[in-house]
């Protein structure tokens, strides 16, 4: 690792001003994805804006018609709330199933959207959720968040605050796991909108989380895992690599929406 | 340029200056030679060098120093009460839930934190528990056998 120096504001206003005064600064949230690639020299910030002091990006409440939850949040602490499991289980079952446990007591929402690799589980959760994503500077939409493979619309220094999901009718998250990385080779978050609209959001398949249309349009019609087998999954563009090629990659697609749809019907519809 | 930390490393405070770049499980080592926590893979995946901060399982090659700053840490050296073992390392001793020792401490210190949270899990819950510690020895086996024996005997009621 190369050196670098080490900052831990208390305050919003005191995170802003070092990231300005800074000359390439990088905040730190959970280090699950930074430390390692800090490690590797893969990248050579000149500070570390480390954010676990500052209130203002912690907890997880109750808000009309939803939840609110600090970019601060732990995955474990998403996946062991009560409020998340009683509102939204389907986002409680995917943070309790991102890396394994003693990453899950560091790892972030707000760093795992920031950075979104992927194959991250949360953009597929965002996404299919129309999930708004608070910043110190503005709202943005998680269906204009998510911009690229590690990119956002995020502009240099903004800072996720809390993110902002609205209660659903149902939804479920299934996933594929690399067996070595527990990255999903696929994940499929199916949700049933409250006002009726069916959201298909794809992970680990292509560059980028994707809204699948095809299959949000089909599961619109008939809310059913077996009627999946024929729509067609477009796999221009899918990640290949030595554990799936891309028509794998569209099968997986396939069975994960349908597992996710069939854990959604269980689940029930409010 | 190094910044001073203080923290509480099996009950008794240590401050230090470190560089920032220092990781949690050099400074355990090499600062305070507590080499119980051992270094794997050193990319998050093996669990050799599993530690609790603040109560949680972390991995401590994941971890800077500077982060652990104001914190408790417990080690594989702060579980056993003077020669009286931990029930957990009492059952990976009576059990054979070691080869070759190497991913023990990490192994362990996931595994009492597991019983601090679920003191009566069942076979799933520790083998989806273990998924962050790897074993290249005993195909886990054991581990889990160990880990449940653990369990019967309260280990969740011990304190650490």
């Amino acid at each position: 690792m190369y050196a670098f120096n080490y900052h831990v504001p208390d305050s919003l206003a005191d995170v802003s001003s070092t990231l300005q005064q800074c000359d390439d600064a990088q905040v730190l949230a959970g280090g699950m994805t930074l430390l390692p690639t800090l490690k590797q020299r893969l990248a050579a910030p000149s500070d570390l804006v480390d954010l676990r002091n500052v209130q203002a990006l912690q907890g997880i409440a109750k808000i009309d018609g939803g939840v609110r939850i600090g970019a601060m949040a732990t995955h474990a602490s998403v996946a062991g709330s009560a409020l998340v499991q009683a509102q939204i289980p389907a986002l409680a079952e995917l943070a309790g199933g991102i890396g394994d446990a003693q990453v899950r007591h560091r790892g972030t929402l707000g760093g795992s959207i920031a950075n979104n690799d992927p194959a991250a589980d949360y953009p597929a959760a965002l996404l299919a959720l129309d999930a708004i994503i608070e910043t110190d500077q503005r709202e943005i939409p998680a269906g204009v968040f998510f911009t690229g493979m590690f990119e956002t619309a995020l502009a240099e220094h903004e800072l996720i605050i809390a993110v902002r999901f609205a209660d659903c009718a149902t939804a479920a998250y299934a996933k594929f796991p690399n067996p070595a990385s527990r990255y999903a080779m696929a994940g499929v978050f199916v949700a049933r909108l409250a006002a009726g609209a069916v959201r298909v959001a794809v992970t680990g398949a292509a560059a980028c989380v994707y809204r699948n249309e095809p299959l949000e349009q089909h599961l619109a019609q008939r809310f059913d895992a077996q009627s999946l087998s024929v729509v067609e999954i477009d796999t221009d563009g899918f990640n290949e690599d030595m554990h799936a090629d891309a028509a794998y990659r569209g099968q997986l697609v396939r069975v994960m929406a349908q597992r996710a749809v069939d854990a959604a019907r269980t689940r029930g519809i409010a | 340029m190094t910044t001073t930390i203080t923290l509480t490393v099996n009950g008794t405070e240590h401050t230090a200056a470190v560089e920032p770049r220092m990781l949690l499980v050099d400074f355990l080592r090499e600062h305070l030679q507590l080499t119980g926590t051992h270094v794997g893979c050193e990319t998050s995946q093996c669990g050799a060098c599993v530690v609790h901060l603040n109560g949680q399982s972390v991995k401590s090659c994941t971890l800077l120093a500077v982060q652990a700053n104001g914190s408790a840490v417990t080690t594989i050296e702060g579980l056993a009460n003077g020669d009286d073992l931990h029930p957990v390392q009492q059952m990976f001793r009576e059990h054979h839930g070691l080869q070759c020792g190497f991913c023990t401490p990490g192994m362990i210190m996931s595994a009492v934190d597991l019983l601090q949270r679920h003191p009566d899990p069942s076979e799933q819950q520790i083998r989806e528990w273990l998924d962050g510690n790897l074993c290249r020895c005993t195909g886990y086996q054991n581990i889990v056998k160990a880990i449940r024996a653990a369990a019967d005997h309260g280990a969740a009621n011990v304190r650490v």
